[in-house]
């Protein structure tokens, strides 16, 4: 059986939209209008194409040059070339250059090749075929070349090529089953219905002669407020295809602590490069101390920034495979590991405050199932059944019945079913349950396990297979369908009497009951909904014959009524949903991934806040927030929902929460002692109140003040549950919170391709591998197979990343502030004539050698907790919080380090060398000997520094930190060792090994080396034990464990 | 088995997915390897800085430092050193007129004399040292104007000096031998002490001037091309620098002590490291073991006066020194270790009683957790 669907393309996918009248026409199948009516103006609509590429032919050179100098890095790089260029340097600028030109031309080909893919992948879909009705012909065409106005024939399992209305399909009902997955991550089937006037239309011919013009909205992102007109009747719009933002808000997001950094090397660079200019200018006042201004030492920089670079590149790159390597972190089922796609955002993994998470299949398991149903307080469990049970047997078969009528579920019978997992018999492939609810089908299957299949309905008669293998028939008098306002629905049915079965919320379900074990099964609906079950009620009232009648009216007035349809409905609904005789009550579990709730409690404990952004209904998502413990029994719930704030203004609501907050606040600091738990808020919000408050007011100062009052109360909710979201209101909502003004740092956790938008929006994206497509996966940063892994990315690796980052950014701002620093002092000894303290190989070769590997390898493997700690203590992750390792009192702890040491190396030096010589034979040192005991004296001190800030002593800690300090001493030996015959100076000769020969040199070496480490170790002690961190007390605990 | 079997499934279920991670990982498993190294489980030693660990340091390095600074304090009082200033800036001093009256053009050199005391014997080998002040032989574009090859000896650098050597690289068409400022500006001032006895003869000190130089650099670093014979006619199509009297291979009457090897100009081509230096000039050799070397008394010292200085307000000095094990005089050093040795030891009793108070309080407060 193949369904073929017949529907009007409609491409919604333009841009500049806000230029455009408000409403756009669009005339079925190009048809002119009949002379008659108004003028027809033609609009121009863009065509169907999908571009996900970048650039195209012509722009690529100057559009990738321009995104590649936005990196931080690469304008940094530019900067230097640029001085290098303005300033007459010695080398030629060119030299120095080459390495920026080098990593820009590898970028350039590495995103054009990218680039290229992404053409190939958007023209396979653009040429994708598709079937277009034209003259009554069915037409094969290209995807992209579908104009506004097409009609279009989607097939059975095809992928909807654009925005479409349904005009018409195979089934006669005229109705189609939808799955969104794509769009809001919900795998379950919608039912869509047909343009009643055109729901006839069987054939092509028929729908080729179709003349018909369509009055819409302009395209606009909220999926779910589009309102369109096709001549004057009101038709339920689905839009089917969602594109994806595109990418261009990756580009820019480095890592923001790296970047202070360079700004400030940079501008120290800048300063002192002034600061020479100066000192020697002021030298050169007398006019016959001419000297060149250059400044030769911009390529010696150039250099060093370079390795500093490389090492930063190196930490980020291979520091990422730890995630990838991470054994925990593979799942077995999916037989896949962690991906890591960027590996610019590991130290941001330890400072995320705000995680948005998608509900379905990320924080559950999308998987509806069955737990429990209560008849007046007896409670059945599936595969616990006990037959023997005897029970009021007139409550029990009527309940089983009301859950076997009383649902929308159609039975789909199919040989194989892609999609859809759940047979009624898993070994024989004969029918499916499907539903737009996942509940409803849970249920069913639910009513099966326990005795009672739902058949289906053949002629308007629902039939039962019950217990005793007898079909029941039920003949299907009238369906009250859901919404979510009375939030319960209800069929009428008559088998030998009339009856009424309804099921919905406790809420609704409770106030029109007149009889029945109430208390019981209201306190067995409490006790299932704290733990997190999804709850029904379940009630019916049986009609007399002329209730009914009298039901039947009601309800055909109200669905003929032509004004205020929806109201008159509801208003029927009321009158005949009453007098209810309660059931009994159900719970289903929509399962929460594994340690969901786990992972959500160590989130808090961390500091971070958490918040579920779904496209769900309010009740299911706060069902699971409340299961995976986002919200607590003691948490207070704010709502902020359209059922709200149609009550009051939404201005008032607002601020009636903001008081509310508030006012708790400053409680909360009058009784800071006590335990601040009970003070918890939650915000619940949809997506329409959303827009709302983010929409800007006419009045133009007002939509500010929302959304400052809505920043206002979203911080002091610990967790917060958007419902009802629209991919891009997502995006919306992380773009909001990153705005703040206090910019956090945003993680967006989700699986489908409904959360792409959002992934790509916030700084951190997290991709699941989930079952819904890899779309969440590829375009995040990180991909983990389960929600439950957040849990160790960030708490575990994302808190070393962090420390290992912090102390490397650090430590190379110390360990040049100590290189340059002597050399700057040096200047006021040497008539400001830019003289190197130190040999040129030691110039070079110190960053690039002596120095960078221990820092490298301790950037990589330092623990300075164990894994076990950090997972078992989640609040340790409030330590490195706010960037805290790299504020200013941190940085200015180090700059000062660094300059008191290089004062002591300096003058240490200065004072020794000072008009005496320290050999034993009278000899004296010149100005190398002294270059190089500053050096020798340096690399020692920057390298043991390290060794006292590492706490994870591997052995290739010691390999490396020992290792390189014998290098130097190796490679100065070497150095000085012979003449080198290809070198036109041989200053070095012998430098190094006259320099160990004497002993008051060894003996400065050590003194100056103690008196470094000195007042960092002080440091480091004092504050251990004066006011230790929440870290440092864990790692004392930690050590006192293994001893004792 | 198991991982190849999911491989499969996931091969044709994701198509486009397995792009990203190259076809290599597709064949071999994904599971991860459990290494310790991968899994971040290398055994390791964690110490933590505490006061409790640190303190023991403390003591330890203040018990060693403090005996050491004693050590080179007593040692650094006990050289002896006698330094006079000759540059004749003051009008009653006596190289006043030579340096008032100093001409680059002037062939005769000006002589003059200084008288001193000396009121302790040095009793050890002593080393005459001449000092300049304000004297930046450190200036960036002094220290690189040399060539090293040049003073190794290479004939190719012998006729065409270095770049570097600049503006003192050639002379009326000449290469100068050995170029650069650095060579040019070498200390000739001639130095010659006398004993002067009680009866007023003047006993001439006889002045050592082999071993003032490093040993690498005399006999490996600086080389005389093609050897040190016939000096004259290797130098021959070079030039003196500038603002020489003599031409390199007149530098000395001793050819292994002439040209390149000369060590006085070996230990003037070391660049000192500060504007104010010393270098070596000649070393008295202790006669006998009952005589000190230089007994107390008065001392003459007989200048050649030739290089200027009073141009650029440099200081012209001439030092005696003993020397120790340690070299010369510098109470730097040992004080430094004093200090920083005591500092330890204070630091250490600081520490102690923060960690007894701190210690108590925070295990204190453990025990409720």
């Amino acid at each position: 059986m193949i369904h073929s669907f017949l529907v009007v393309g409609l491409t919604l996918n333009c841009a500049g939209a806000e230029n455009w009248v408000d409403n756009r026409t669009v005339y079925i199948g190009h048809k002119e209008p009949p002379p008659g009516a108004e003028a027809y103006i033609p609009q121009r609509y863009p065509d169907n194409r999908i571009v996900s590429s970048k650039y195209t032919f012509w722009n690529f050179v100057p559009k990738n040059l321009f995104e590649q100098f936005r990196r931080i890095a690469n304008f940094y790089f530019l900067v230097i070339f640029l001085v290098q260029l303005i300033i007459d340097t010695p080398t030629s600028p060119i030299t120095s250059g080459l390495p920026l030109f080098f990593v820009i031309t590898v970028t350039a080909i590495k995103q054009g090749y990218e680039d290229w893919l992404r053409h190939k992948a958007d023209c396979s879909i653009n040429e994708s075929p598709v079937d277009v009705v034209q003259q009554g012909k069915v037409v094969r065409t290209q995807s992209y070349k579908l104009r506004v106005g097409d009609v279009v024939v989607v097939r059975e399992d095809e992928t909807f090529p654009c925005d479409l209305i349904f005009l018409s399909s195979s089934r006669h009902d005229g109705t189609c089953y939808v799955t969104t997955t794509s769009l809001d991550g919900e795998s379950s089937h919608k039912t869509y219905y047909a343009v009643p006037d055109t729901m006839a239309f069987r054939t092509e011919q028929e729908v080729g002669s179709l003349h018909a013009t369509i009055e819409c909205e302009q395209p606009q992102p909220d999926l779910y407020n589009c309102t369109v007109h096709i001549e004057v009747i009101d038709v339920c719009v689905f839009i089917l295809s969602y594109r994806p933002l595109g990418a261009e808000n990756l580009l820019l997001r480095g890592a923001t602590s790296m970047n202070a950094f360079l700004i400030v090397y940079l501008c120290i660079l800048i300063s002192k490069a002034v600061i020479n200019t100066v000192l020697k200018y002021a030298w050169q006042w007398s006019p016959d101390r001419d000297e060149p201004w250059y400044n030769h030492r911009t390529e010696i920089e150039v250099i060093r920034a370079f390795t500093d670079f490389l090492a930063f590149m190196m930490q980020k790159f291979l520091g990422s495979y730890f995630i990838t390597w991470d054994e925990e972190m593979y799942d077995e089922e999916l037989g896949e590991g962690a991906q890591v796609n960027t590996s610019d955002l590991n130290e941001e993994l330890g400072q995320v405050e705000y995680v948005f998470t998608d509900k379905t299949g990320t924080l559950t398991e999308n998987n509806m199932e069955f737990i429990e149903c209560c008849v007046d307080g007896n409670v059945y469990i599936p595969h616990a059944i006990c037959n023997g049970q005897i029970l009021s047997a007139e409550h029990e078969d009527l309940f089983f019945r009301a859950l076997c009528l009383c649902h929308t579920v159609q039975v789909k019978e199919e040989e194989t079913v892609d999609g859809i997992k759940r047979g009624i018999h898993q070994g024989k492939p004969t029918s499916f349950y499907i539903s737009s609810s996942p509940d409803e089908v849970a249920l069913v299957e639910g009513m099966k396990r326990l005795g009672y299949t739902y058949l289906g309905l053949k002629d308007n008669y629902m039939e039962i297979l019950n217990k005793d293998d007898e079909i029941e028939r039920f003949e299907l008098l009238h369906v009250l369908n859901f919404d979510s306002v009375r939030r319960r629905m209800s069929v009428i049915v008559k088998s030998r009497e009339y009856l009424l079965f309804c099921k919905g919320a406790d809420s609704s379900i409770f106030p029109r009951v007149v009889s029945g074990k109430l208390e019981q099964v209201k306190a067995r609906v409490e006790l299932n909904a704290v733990e997190g079950l999804r709850t029904l009620c379940v009630a019916y009232r049986s009609l007399s014959e002329s209730e009914y009648v009298e039901a039947c009216h009601h309800l055909t007035e109200a669905k003929l009524a032509l004004q205020d349809r929806e109201q008159r409905l509801a208003q029927a609904y009321d009158i005949i949903e009453r007098d209810f005789v309660l059931l009994g009550a159900t719970a289903v579990e929509d399962r929460l991934q594994e340690k969901a709730a786990d992972t959500i409690e160590s989130l808090h404990k961390a500091g971070m806040k958490v918040w579920v952004l779904t496209g769900d209904k309010m009740e299911t998502a706060a069902a699971t927030c409340y299961a995976s413990k986002l919200f607590r029994r003691t948490t207070q719930i704010l709502e902020l929902t359209k059922k709200r704030t149609e009550e009051q203004s939404l201005h008032d609501v607002m601020f009636e929460l903001n008081r509310t907050v508030l006012s708790n606040r400053s409680l909360k600091i009058l009784i800071q002692q006590l335990s601040v738990d009970c003070l918890d808020f939650g915000l619940i919000i949809d997506g329409a109140t959303l827009s709302a408050v983010l929409k800007p007011n006419a009045d133009g100062s007002g939509h500010r003040n929302y959304r400052e009052i809505f920043l206002e109360i979203c911080r002091n909710c610990s967790a917060v549950l958007c419902c009802r979201m629209a991919p891009l209101q997502k995006a919306q909502i992380v773009k909001l919170i990153k705005a703040s003004k206090e910019h956090p740092i945003t993680l967006a956790i989700g699986d489908g391709a409904n959360d792409v938008s959002m992934i790509l929006e916030a700084h951190v994206g997290i991709g699941i591998m989930g079952k819904e497509g890899r779309q969440a996966a590829r375009n995040s940063d990180y991909a983990i197979p389960k929600f439950k892994h957040l849990k160790k990315i960030l708490l575990v690796h994302g808190h070393y990343y962090y420390i290992r980052i912090a102390e490397l950014v650090q430590y190379f701002f110390y360990k040049n502030v100590c290189f340059i620093f002597p050399q700057f002092l040096y200047q006021f000894f040497c008539g400001f004539s830019q003289q190197p303290l130190y040999d040129t190989a030691y110039l070079t070769l110190y960053n690039i050698s002596f120095t960078s590997l221990p820092i490298l390898l301790y950037s990589l493997v330092e623990k300075h907790v164990t894994m076990e700690t950090l997972k078992r203590d989640p609040s340790l992750y409030r330590d490195i919080a706010k960037n805290s390792l790299l504020r200013w009192p941190v940085f200015l702890y180090w700059t000062c380090l660094g300059v008191f040491d290089a004062v002591v190396f300096f003058f240490g030096a200065y004072f020794l060398f000072d008009n005496t010589t320290f050999t034993s034979n009278g000899q004296m040192f010149g100005n190398w000997t002294f270059g190089t005991l500053v050096f020798t004296v340096l690399v020692f001190t920057v390298t043991l520094k390290l060794a006292l800030d590492t706490h994870h002593w591997t052995w290739i800690n010691h390999f490396v930190i020992w290792g390189s300090l014998l290098f130097y001493v190796i490679f100065s030996l070497l150095w000085g060792g012979i003449i080198w015959p290809f070198l036109n100076y041989q200053r070095m000769y012998y430098v190094f090994m006259q320099m160990l020969s004497s002993g008051p040199a060894w003996l400065s070496i050590i003194l100056l080396i103690t008196v470094s480490l000195l007042p960092d170790v002080i440091k480091k002690v004092l504050c251990r034990a004066v006011c230790p961190t929440a870290t440092e007390r864990a790692q004392v605990s930690l050590s006192q464990y293994f001893e004792m | 088995m198991m991982a190849s079997s999911y491989n499969a499934k996931e091969e044709d279920g994701h198509h486009s997915g397995s792009a990203s991670h190259g076809g290599a990982a597709v064949v071999k498993s994904k599971k991860p390897d459990n290494t310790a190294f991968k899994q971040q489980r290398l055994p390791a030693w964690q110490p933590i800085l505490t006061a409790g660990t640190v303190l023991p340091a403390f003591f330890v390095i203040g018990l060693i430092f403090i005996p050491i600074g004693i050590g080179l304090y007593v040692t650094s009082n006990n050289i002896k050193e006698f330094e006079i200033d000759y540059t004749g800036v003051d009008m009653n001093s006596a190289c006043y007129s030579c340096a008032k009256n100093f001409s680059w053009n002037s062939t005769t050199s000006c002589l003059c004399t200084v008288d001193f005391t000396l009121e302790q014997p040095f009793e050890s080998n002593v080393f005459m040292y001449y000092g300049l002040s304000n004297f930046y032989q450190n200036h960036r574009r002094y220290v690189k104007s040399r060539d090293d090859s040049q003073l190794n000896g290479d004939m190719s650098a012998l006729t065409n000096p270095s770049k570097e050597c600049e503006p003192y690289r050639m002379s009326e068409g000449l290469p100068i031998a050995p170029c650069g400022a650095i060579a040019n500006s070498l200390f000739n001032d001639t130095l010659k002490l006398y004993y002067l006895e009680a009866n007023g003869t003047r006993n001439e000190i006889p002045l050592v001037k082999k071993g003032i130089a490093w040993w690498t650099d005399k006999h490996v670093k600086f080389r005389n091309p093609g050897g040190n014979a016939n000096l004259t006619a290797v130098f021959q199509a070079t030039s003196k620098p500038v603002n020489w009297r003599n031409p390199v291979y007149e530098l000395d009457q001793d050819p292994e002590n002439n040209g390149f090897i000369n060590e006085d100009f070996i230990v003037w081509m070391r660049t000192a490291a500060l504007p104010t230096f010393r270098k070596l000039y000649r070393i008295i050799q202790k006669k006998s073991s009952t005589m000190p070397t230089l007994p107390s008394g008065k001392y003459v010292l007989d200048i050649t006066y030739n290089y200027p200085v009073l141009s650029f307000d440099g200081r012209k000095r001439m030092i005696l020194s003993t020397i120790s094990w340690m070299g010369g005089k510098n109470p730097f050093l040992g004080i430094a270790y004093i200090t920083v040795g005591s500092i330890c030891f204070f630091l250490g009793v600081v520490l102690l009683i923060i960690h007894h108070k701190y210690d108590t309080r925070s295990t204190g407060a453990d025990i409720p957790n």
